[in-house]
């Protein structure tokens, strides 16, 4: 019984938090829902028996990541969304086609699913359990996501790296002064 | 004793809120925000998995996908980034160069 | 049957003299091409008459030689054979003997022709052909010459291929064959689907045991017709004549050899050939006869009104093969080959005389302005006039024997026939010494000296015109010979001589009801006065020509004048070409244009190739908005074909 309230008081809240992403117009609101919604994730995780998942999903998601994208909306001074004239089609194919989508699977889940109920914290998720398996079954994509990483480093640095300070010969007016941005989220 | 199709109507209301962003959503950033949200949904979606059929293994893909998406976060946003200095503009719709 | 080792040689060797010509001619000097072409069909004449004279005898009879394989399908086997028999050993020695002296004539005729070696390469490829035509072993062998000999017609036809008109009738000639051999191989396929094998000694020996069939149609008559058609188409008998009159565009040795003396009888040697079938199918052995008859008359009376002196010998070909084809259809068939003999002789001679007449004066062929010739080529004169005596049938010419003795067995059957060829044979005396008066016989020449545009362009002599003049010993030479033929080569068939030696192929086992009557008393008394009448018509010919041509001259303007209409029909040749024109051609035509070509050609494949190419254009130019560059609606397409996968993967799961 707890265990359903909980998970609708949660799941209400990650709803909540979506749809208002969706309604928000300026992107700095939207990034806050998004937040609302990743910490209330990381209460369903928990539910589910996943501690380490849920706390690595607050440090990383909620606590990079999203910091990440609050930066740069404040970088770039985002401002409200203008509405311009977008693309026809991805009103007229795409809304349909994602309600369809969701519908069907919707339909399949409700009546053709032979799944049965999980019971609170059902498969526990301790960092014994997982640092077992991911230095023991999945240590090489493990590793690799170590490179994958580094790559990403580099790539946002050479990315976001301002225009002289690549080409010093140029003569390119440069824009304001910018912080070198750090590679977010790197967990090793 | 909550059926596992509830966590799966969440993880895809979750999704399809992420996607209808994606389309209706004219800032570059958001956009990349709903991507966030539907990594979330299935993210979700292998908890609940992992947790009904007693594999740690999903919450260990759940880690993984994050991983992704933080490195893919960083460098969308600094290609963002990038866009926004010749651009000027965070509009999707006027970064069409590319068209026929 | 035995085998003879060397029947194969006689047609090979002008084929290998029309390769080397063909190749070789061009850069050859006339001396070289001329040795070339006489060596080899000299050769093959000299080996023809050698097997004639020491290698053949009635005893070891027929002759056989297997080249190579050809066609093995299961039961069905047909292969390069040879064939030698008395009938076959006639046509060879005619064909090589006549074709050799042609050869001849052919070197002084054709001396100043640019394409001198294309002619000599061809006339031995023509050679080549009809020798396997007559020495063939199965239909299909005889079927390659026939069709072979068309298109050497064709090609010689139109040899002066610039000339619009030789073109035309080159074309014409091969196209109305076309339709002969369409006939001639429904026939064949008869024969291959009811008895196994075109093979002569098989096949007949399958059908010698059938009963003659009374009731109509049956198949054996079938196969009569149809090969009837054939041989129409190749023979020129009605109503499939119509391209040999216009073959006269061609220089005049191919009108010798081709259209006179030996492609043109192919048909009556097939005819011949298949006796074995024609006389168990007595309606098609009347279709023959009939045939024969009609085109006898109608020839010609069609020859009376020409004043081209070519058209003249053209449709007195027509009208004698008519004659060959009556005898055959009597049931004489050793008769119709006797008379394809002497035929080859007179005519030969006849059309090469024509042809030094042509030479003699300069390229003119119409009679009208000729005349007086005789004091200016004596031995042409000389010639032609033996030739116009055995045409018309005056003993003891060659003619008088084979074609009394036509007239004598049509005479026997039914007195309708024999009627019509003694009106033919009063006709073909007539307009014969109609020639000879208009173009040898007055005073004075009365073509002038200047030439008109009738002139063969390619018929220039190097020394001056104006003066007609005697051909040189080459052209006169082979016409001398003809000429000692003409004369006695009749008289093979006294006492039925020719007819016993060619026996041994026509008359196998009894064959039913088709026995020669015997000779009586009575009867000979009945064939005495025939052959008097015979004689009296052609006598009574030569005198209406004397009279309208000679002593009275200003007859025959008022005789065409008051038969008015009917004059200029029978000048016109009954207006056939005109009413070929409006029932095939001009349909045929229309229809392939129309239909053929603005409809399929135009309409169904290019519009085939040209619309797949505006679809695919068009579906381009509408799916490359797809690519906008929009990213929204980039995402749009992929949510789409996301839900068509999912809606894919649930039902998937669900069935």
């Amino acid at each position: 019984m707890l265990h359903l309230l909980l998970f609708l008081f949660f799941g209400t809240l990650c709803v909540a938090g979506a749809i208002n992403l969706l309604a928000q117009s300026h992107p700095i609101n939207s990034a806050l829902s998004l937040i609302v919604v990743m910490a209330s994730l990381a209460a369903e995780y928990l539910l589910l028996g996943a501690e380490f998942v849920a706390a690595v999903q607050v440090i990383v998601y909620a606590g990079a990541i999203m910091v990440l994208f609050v930066f740069v909306i404040m970088l770039l001074n985002a401002g409200t969304e203008e509405r311009t004239k977008g693309s026809r089609i991805a009103i007229l194919l795409g809304v349909p086609g994602v309600v369809i989508g969701a519908v069907l699977v919707a339909w399949t889940l409700l009546f053709h699913a032979n799944t049965s109920a999980v019971s609170i914290g059902a498969e526990p998720g301790g960092p014994h359990e997982i640092a077992r398996l991911l230095f023991g079954q999945f240590l090489l994509p493990f590793e690799i996501t170590s490179v994958l990483i580094l790559i990403a480093i580099m790539g946002a640095v050479v990315l976001a790296s301002r225009p002289d300070a690549v080409a010093k010969r140029h003569h390119t007016e440069a824009p304001k002064a910018m912080p070198e941005l750090v590679g977010a989220g790197k967990e090793h | 004793m909550v059926p596992l199709s509830y966590y799966l109507v969440l993880s895809g209301i979750l999704f399809v809120c992420g996607v209808l962003g994606f389309l209706i959503k004219r800032n570059i950033i958001t956009i990349f925000m709903s991507i966030e949200l539907m990594l979330n949904g299935v993210n979700l979606s292998f908890v609940a998995f992992a947790a009904q059929w007693h594999a740690l293994s999903g919450q260990i893909f759940v880690f993984f996908v994050m991983v992704v998406a933080a490195a893919e976060a960083a460098v969308g946003l600094a290609i963002i980034i990038a866009v926004f200095r010749t651009r000027e503009t965070l509009n999707v719709d006027q970064v069409n160069l590319l068209k026929l | 049957m035995t085998p003879n080792p060397n029947l194969w040689l006689i047609p090979m060797l002008p084929l290998a003299g029309a390769a080397i010509n063909g190749v070789f001619g061009r850069q050859s000097s006339k001396k070289a091409i001329s040795a070339v072409a006489l060596t080899f069909c000299g050769g093959a004449f000299l080996i023809a008459l050698w097997i004639a004279l020491f290698q053949f005898s009635s005893a070891s009879a027929p002759y056989y030689f297997d080249l190579a394989h050809w066609l093995r399908s299961g039961d069905f086997h047909v292969d390069f054979s040879f064939y030698l028999d008395q009938l076959s050993l006639v046509m060879m020695l005619v064909v090589t003997g006549v074709g050799f002296l042609i050869h001849i004539y052919s070197v002084g005729y054709m001396w100043d022709d640019n394409g001198y070696y294309r002619f000599m390469a061809y006339l031995n490829l023509f050679m080549f052909f009809m020798l396997t035509l007559v020495l063939a072993r199965n239909y299909l062998m005889m079927f390659i010459g026939w069709e072979g000999v068309g298109l050497a017609s064709y090609l010689l036809i139109g040899f002066w291929f610039t000339k619009d008109s030789a073109a035309s009738a080159g074309k014409k000639a091969f196209i109305v064959n076309r339709i002969g051999d369409f006939g001639f191989l429904i026939a064949l396929f008869l024969l291959i689907k009811h008895f196994g094998t075109l093979d002569f000694p098989a096949l007949f020996a399958n059908i010698q045991p059938l009963s003659p069939e009374t009731a109509g149609a049956g198949l054996l008559t079938s196969i009569g017709i149809l090969l009837m058609v054939g041989a129409c188409g190749k023979s020129a008998q009605i109503p499939l004549y119509v391209w040999l009159p216009d073959a006269m565009e061609g220089p005049t040795p191919v009108s010798a050899l081709i259209h006179a003396a030996t492609m043109v009888t192919a048909g009556v040697y097939m005819v011949a050939r298949s006796h074995v079938i024609f006389e168990r199918a007595p309606s098609a052995l009347t279709v023959v006869a009939i045939i024969g008859a009609l085109t006898a008359l109608f020839a010609a009376t069609i020859g009376i009104a020409q004043t081209d002196i070519k058209k003249v010998l053209a449709y007195s070909t027509v009208s004698q093969l008519g004659y060959m084809f009556m005898a055959c259809g009597v049931g004489a068939f050793s008769v119709g080959i006797f008379h394809l003999m002497t035929h080859a002789f007179f005519k030969g001679l006849l059309f090469l005389a024509a042809g030094s007449v042509i030479h003699g004066i300069g390229g003119e062929q119409d009679m009208r302005k000729m005349g007086g010739l005789r004091s200016y080529m004596p031995w042409t004169f000389a010639v032609m006039g033996i030739a116009t005596l055995a045409i018309a049938g005056i003993p003891p010419l060659a003619g008088f024997w084979s074609k009394d003795e036509i007239l004598a067995r049509a005479f026997d059957t039914s007195w309708v026939y024999w009627l019509i060829g003694v009106i033919t044979a009063f006709i073909t005396s007539f307009y014969m010494f109609r020639l000879m008066y208009m173009t040898f016989g007055g005073g004075e020449y009365r073509g002038a000296s200047s030439h008109d545009d009738h002139a063969h362009a390619s018929h220039g002599h190097g020394h001056g015109h104006g003066e007609p003049h005697e051909s040189p010993w080459v052209m006169l030479g082979p016409l001398v010979i003809l000429a000692i033929l003409s004369v006695f080569g009749g008289f093979v068939g006294l006492g039925n001589h020719f007819e016993h030696f060619l026996d041994p192929v026509f008359k196998v086992a009894s064959d039913p009801g088709l026995q020669e009557p015997a000779r009586e008393a009575g009867e000979k008394t009945q064939e005495y006065l025939l052959m008097g009448v015979s004689v009296a018509v052609a006598a009574l010919g030569w005198l209406l020509a004397h009279t309208l041509y000679s002593s009275r001259p200003q007859l025959p303007a008022r005789i065409a004048d008051s038969l008015g209409r009917l004059y200029k029909a029978v000048a016109n040749k009954y207006y056939v070409d005109e009413l070929y024109a409006v029932l095939f051609v001009n349909p045929l035509v229309d229809g392939s244009t129309t239909i053929l070509w603005k409809g399929v050609d135009q309409g169904v494949i290019d519009a085939t190739v040209n619309e797949s190419a505006d679809t695919a254009r068009h579906v381009s130019d509408n799916l490359r908005h797809m690519q906008s560059g929009n990213l929204r609606s980039y995402a749009g397409w992929v949510a789409a074909g996301g839900a068509v996968v999912i809606a894919y993967m649930v039902w998937m799961g669900v069935r």
